[in-house]
C-alpha cells in the first residue's frame, strides 16, 4: 500500500485520479482502519488529507453559514463555542458517534462517506440542509449531503473525487434542530433508528421543516413530505400525527439483530414526534 | 514494501522509527518501540485498551497508522508515573482494587488522566460517559469510577 500525504486538494485529486488500484482517503481512520484489518477494504493507495491547509478549520462564512474542514473531528465540533448554538441537533448527532477515543479522531465527513444507513450525523445534516464541496479531475461541485450515499458503503463520488468541505447554511432567526436515536443501551452502540428534524418558526407557526431518518432504509431517508405536514401548523397533535405517519411510510428497513421491520417502523413514528417537539422548542427559543 | 521514516515525540522524548504504512500506531509502540503498556483488546476501536493521547487528544492507537505520528506528540501509560513516583490515579487504582486482570488498566489510566486534565472535578456521570469506550470485564466498573473520583479529589487538594 502506498501512503500519500498531499498538501493541496489538487495534488490529492491528481493522485486519486491516476491511481491504478483501490484508492481510499484517510481522515480520522475510524472506519477505514477497521475495514483494512478485517479485509473488507484493501486499499493499494491511501491518501491522508490531514496535511492539506484548512482541513482542520471550523469557519463562520460571510453569510452566517459554517464551513467545516474535512478533517475536523467530532470532539473539535462538540467543544466549539458557537456552532452548537446555531446547530445543536447536528452537534448532538456528531457527539453520539462512538466513544471519547473515537470522537478524538472520527469526522462527520468520514461518517457521511462511509455511507452507513445508520450513520448518526447524516440525518441531522440532511435535516439541516447541509452540503459538501466535491473536487475532482473535472472541477468542483456542491452536492447536498443526501446525494452522497447511494447504498450501504457506496457513494456517488466518482474516481478521483474527494470531499473538500462540509457546509452548514446560515441558521437565521427562529431556527431549531434536533437529533435523537434509539439504542438499547446508553452509549457505544449503532442506531436502531435515528431521526433529525430542523424547523423554522415565526411566533408559534412553523414556516420551514425538514426531517430525515437513519437506519430505516439502504441510505439515510429524507422525509420529503415533512414540510407539507408541518408548515403552517403550531405542531398540534394533528400535525404530529401526520408527521409520524409520513415517517412510518418512509421506512423500508431490514430485520436484523438490532431490530425488526415492525419495531423500526414503530420507532420512526415515536422519534418523529419526539424530535420534532425538541426542534420546535429550540426554534421558538431562538426568535 | 518500502518502509517510511517517522519522527515523533513520545512521552516527551524524540523518537524515530521505520514502519510499513499499513502498521497501526499500536503495533509500532509494542513491536518496534518496546512500549507494551498499550494493549490490543479488539483492534477495532471498541475496547479502549490501546488508548493513547495524540497531541493531547485521547485516541485508540489501533485506529491510527504509525505514519500518522510524524511530527506529533504521543502520550502512553509509560509516561504517567514520574520515575518511581506513581501518579495519583495509579495509587488510587491500587488502593481501591480497581483492577483484576489488568489488561484494560493502561488504557483506562490514560483516558482518566486525559479527563482530569480537562475537567479536574468531574461528576460520576461525566466519568462514566468519558470512560464508556474503555471496556473492563473484571471489575464491574464501580471501583474504577471510585478510584478516578478519589484521585481527582486528591489532585484538587494538592493543587
Amino acid at each position: 500500500m502506498d501512503y500519500h500525504k498531499p498538501s493541496t486538494f489538487e495534488e490529492a485529486v491528481a493522485i486519486a485520479a491516476g491511481a491504478a488500484g483501490t484508492t481510499r482517503f484517510l481522515a480520522g481512520g475510524t472506519d477505514i482502519l477497521v475495514q483494512m484489518r478485517s479485509g473488507i477494504a484493501t486499499p493499494e493507495v491511501l491518501i491522508d488529507i490531514k496535511g492539506i491547509a484548512g482541513t482542520r478549520d471550523i469557519v463562520r462564512e460571510d453569510d452566517g453559514g459554517w464551513c467545516i474542514g474535512v478533517a475536523v473531528t467530532g470532539a473539535e465540533l462538540t467543544e466549539h463555542a458557537e456552532i452548537g448554538h446555531d446547530w445543536p441537533g447536528v452537534i448532538e448527532a456528531v457527539g453520539l458517534i462512538g466513544s471519547t477515543q473515537v470522537q478524538g479522531r472520527a469526522t462527520p465527513v468520514g461518517n457521511l462517506c462511509n455511507a452507513s444507513p445508520a450513520a448518526d450525523s447524516v440525518p441531522a445534516l440532511v435535516a439541516a440542509g447541509a452540503e459538501v464541496t466535491v473536487q475532482g479531475p473535472e472541477g468542483t461541485r456542491r452536492v447536498p449531503v443526501e446525494d452522497i450515499p447511494t447504498g450501504p458503503g457506496r457513494t456517488s463520488l466518482k474516481k478521483g473525487e474527494v470531499v473538500t468541505a462540509l457546509r452548514l447554511p446560515p441558521r437565521g432567526r427562529g431556527g431549531g434542530d434536533a437529533y435523537q436515536r434509539f439504542i438499547p443501551r446508553t452509549e457505544m452502540d449503532i442506531a436502531v433508528i435515528g431521526c433529525g428534524v430542523s424547523l423554522r418558526v415565526s411566533g408559534l407557526v412553523i414556516t420551514e421543516a425538514r426531517m430525515a431518518l437513519g437506519a430505516v432504509a439502504p441510505t439515510v431517508e429524507p422525509v420529503r413530505g415533512a414540510a407539507d405536514a408541518l408548515v403552517g401548523t403550531r405542531l398540534e397533535k394533528s400535525a404530529l400525527d401526520a408527521l409520524a405517519d409520513l415517517a412510518q411510510a418512509a421506512c423500508n428497513p431490514i430485520d436484523d439483530k438490532r431490530g425488526t421491520v415492525k419495531f423500526r417502523t414503530h420507532l420512526a413514528g415515536v422519534y418523529a414526534r419526539r424530535v420534532a417537539r425538541i426542534a420546535y422548542e429550540r426554534a421558538r427559543a431562538a426568535q | 514494501m518500502t518502509k517510511i521514516h517517522v519522527t515523533a515525540r513520545i512521552n516527551g522524548d524524540e523518537v524515530e522509527f521505520l514502519c510499513d504504512p499499513r502498521e497501526t500506531m499500536l503495533d509500532v509502540l509494542r513491536d518496534r518501540l518496546g512500549l507494551i503498556g498499550a494493549k490490543e483488546g479488539c483492534g477495532t476501536g471498541d475496547c479502549g485498551a490501546c488508548s493513547i493521547t495524540l497531541d493531547g487528544r485521547l485516541v485508540c492507537s489501533c485506529l491510527m497508522l504509525g505514519v500518522e505520528a510524524e511530527g506529533r506528540e504521543i502520550g502512553t501509560v509509560e509516561g504517567i508515573a514520574e520515575g518511581e513516583n506513581l501518579h495519583p490515579l495509579q495509587r488510587k487504582f491500587i488502593e481501591h482494587a480497581a483492577l483484576q486482570c489488568g489488561f484494560c488498566t493502561p488504557g483506562i489510566l490514560v483516558a482518566a488522566k486525559n479527563l482530569l486534565e480537562r475537567n479536574p472535578d468531574p461528576s460520576e456521570e461525566e466519568v462514566r460517559y468519558w470512560l464508556a469506550g474503555n471496556l473492563c470485564r473484571c471489575t464491574g466498573y464501580d471501583k474504577i469510577i471510585r478510584a478516578v473520583l478519589d484521585a481527582a479529589a486528591e489532585m484538587r487538594e494538592a493543587s
